[in-house]
């Protein structure tokens, strides 16, 4: 027994390797159904379906929140004023063209809207720091109790991040980004659908 | 240069480990130099086989957790859940479902190669305790995760083994029920039971079985002690090989074929004919409706039929604990010379053989309709083989003229 190591050493070494190799293989196939159970299952894929929002009693200069994939989804209708007040704000942005920020092709712009209704802002109201959901601080300068030259926005109590109108994120706070917009697209009635839009279907 | 160097860092951080915690002489003592016969055979594979099939039953059962609700109202709906929406739900279930029926293949497989074999005799007895523990573990465990899926089968399944505790004392059945009829509250607490307690005492059990093996020795087919003949200089059993790697090596084909057949039912038959799941069990619980015809699941159904062929209810649930009870006192029921039945007598080859074809035959009848017109009768003839087969032991292993078993292992 001692003497057939020295016999055939390179044989012994090709079946270990071959029986080890497809060893692994074999633990990395039945891995597999084990890690993809932890993956959102059918159901919770079904509860993301699109959600219809009816924006058409929605007054300007309010907000109102619907729920779309478990998060909070805000729409608010932004008053001339405040749209006015966005070009202003993009010297103190950190982001103020959403380059790097999340939200569909037609709402890339400095109102972060679609071309059909630029007043309403659709927002996924999470704040990009660490998932808190921020607050409202809509009205401008020291009636939100923003200070002085508070333009207008949105503020996160968890750790002081701050958007403007359009859920753009000011410098010199945590957050990194702005606010994601999810894909949406308006329908007749005054009604939005959250969740889906024209290029990919509802 | 770098292998020698390796070698070196590899020696000083097993030394640095060894000097805390006893990593090597733990790997030697049960592993690397631990000497098992060399006369192994096929009987031999089913102790490792159990030991994997735990380790599915850990596994699946831990991701079942995941997605099960243990709540009556959503009990039923959440294993449907598993099985269509979560990825890969199905197979994780069918693996558990699969694994309780082939946990109970290999435990009774390896239980009748101890048989066979007088591994139970002096100084195994312990080993045979033990293991006999872990046989009652595991009918627990598997009875209270068969209550889990709160299927008809489940329910009514539940309702007739608890009333079993009811014959003995009805106090005892309503604490183990936590209600008056089998409820949201039995079914918690047997998810607790069966996700949490039971698998702790299972998996330490199993050490101390394996534990206790290795201080006495593993018996071998030739029922011999390889501790008498030792090297003189080595003090290592001349009739025994080290377990690994030849046994380690050895094991790992019977797990490959294993596997095969364990993947051949989840994928091709996991519900194998209504055995392993049966067809009630797809209805949710109703406690207002038994269904037609309720059997236990196939490895229960020896005792069962042992308690349906008793007409008194005390005396059918006792003669169906003592049924496995016996087991525990076959140390000293077995007064023969030989240990395996290689080197036994006609007698007790004989009752051996009768023994387990009533087993088999109990099997059966546990899962027919008792109102056919053979049941009945049969599944007496074999209750009183069954239990002549311990009882009158001490006298047909006395008078059985056994042929000298050899000195050293046969190969």
């Amino acid at each position: 027994m001692s003497d057939s190591h020295s016999d055939n050493g390179g044989r012994r070494r090709f079946l270990i390797g071959a029986a080890g190799a497809l060893g692994a293989a074999g633990a990395a196939a039945v891995a597999t159904p084990f890690i993809m159970s932890m993956l959102p299952s059918a159901r919770a894929k079904a509860a993301g379906a699109p959600v219809e929002v009816d924006v058409s009693k929605l007054e300007a200069g309010m907000m109102m929140t619907s729920e779309w994939r478990g998060q909070p989804v805000w729409v608010v209708n932004r008053t001339p004023e405040m749209l006015a007040q966005l070009a202003k704000n993009s010297d103190r942005l950190r982001d103020p063209g959403s380059e790097n920020s999340e939200q569909p092709e037609y709402c890339k712009n400095p109102n972060r809207s679609s071309a059909e209704h630029p007043n309403l802002l659709v927002v996924v109201g999470i704040c990009t720091h660490l998932g808190c959901s921020p607050q409202d601080r809509m009205k401008a300068g020291n009636a939100a109790g923003m200070g002085e030259d508070w333009p207008g926005g949105f503020f996160c109590p968890c750790h002081g991040s701050k958007f403007d109108m359009a859920a753009r994120v000011f410098q010199n706070v945590p957050a990194p980004l702005n606010m994601r917009i999810p894909p949406h697209m308006y329908m007749a009635d005054g009604r939005l659908l959250v969740g889906a839009d024209k290029s990919k279907g509802a | 240069m770098s292998t020698e160097t390796e070698n070196t860092k590899l020696a000083q951080v097993t030394q640095w480990i060894d000097a805390r915690f006893p990593m090597s002489s733990l790997w030697r003592d049960h592993i690397s130099e631990y000497y098992a016969p060399k006369n192994f055979n096929f009987w031999y594979y089913f102790g490792s086989l159990a030991m994997l099939v735990l380790v599915i039953q850990l596994v699946t059962g831990i991701f079942l957790t995941m997605n099960y609700k243990p709540d009556a109202r959503y009990a039923f709906a959440s294993v449907e859940y598993i099985m269509r929406d979560v990825n890969y739900g199905w197979l994780i279930r069918y693996m558990h479902s699969t694994g309780a029926s082939m946990f109970f293949v290999v435990v009774y497989l390896h239980m009748c190669r101890g048989l066979m074999y007088g591994s139970y005799r002096k100084p195994r007895e312990l080993v045979w305790i033990v293991g006999m523990a872990i046989y009652l573990c595991l009918m627990g465990e598997a009875f209270m995760g068969y209550l889990l899926p709160w299927g008809q089968m489940s329910y009514w399944g539940a309702q007739v083994i608890i009333s079993l505790f009811d014959a003995i004392s009805p106090p005892l059945a309503l604490w183990i029920r936590g209600d008056f009829v089998v409820s949201d509250a039995t079914l918690n607490r047997f998810f607790a039971f069966h996700v949490i307690a039971l698998p702790l005492v299972l998996v330490g059990l199993v050490l101390v079985h394996i534990i206790a093996l290795h201080e006495v020795g593993s018996n071998n087919p030739d029922g011999v002690e390889i501790k008498k003949h030792k090297d003189p200089v080595t003090h290592k059993p001349l009739d025994g090989i080290n377990f690994h790697p030849y046994y380690t090596l050895k094991d790992l084909v019977g797990v490959s074929v294993f596997l095969g057949i364990f993947s051949a039912v989840v994928f091709f038959a996991p519900e194998m004919g209504g055995y392993f799941l049966e067809a009630n069990n797809f209805i949710p619980a109703d406690p207002m409706k038994t269904p037609p015809h309720i059997a236990p699941v196939w490895y229960f159904t020896p005792f069962y039929a042992i308690l349906r062929a008793i007409p008194q209810k005390q005396l059918g649930v006792i003669a169906m604990g003592a049924a496995v009870m016996i087991f525990l006192a076959l140390p000293w029921l077995d007064r023969g010379l030989v240990k395996s039945i290689r080197y036994r007598g006609n007698l007790y080859k004989t009752a051996f053989g009768l023994f387990i074809t009533a087993f088999l035959i109990l099997g059966y009848m546990g899962t027919q309709d008792p109102n056919l017109w053979y049941v009945n009768p049969t599944s007496q003839i074999c209750t009183v083989i069954y239990f002549s087969f311990f009882l009158l032991m001490p006298i047909y292993t006395r008078l059985d003229k056994s042929r000298q078993a050899p000195d050293r292992v046969t190969s």
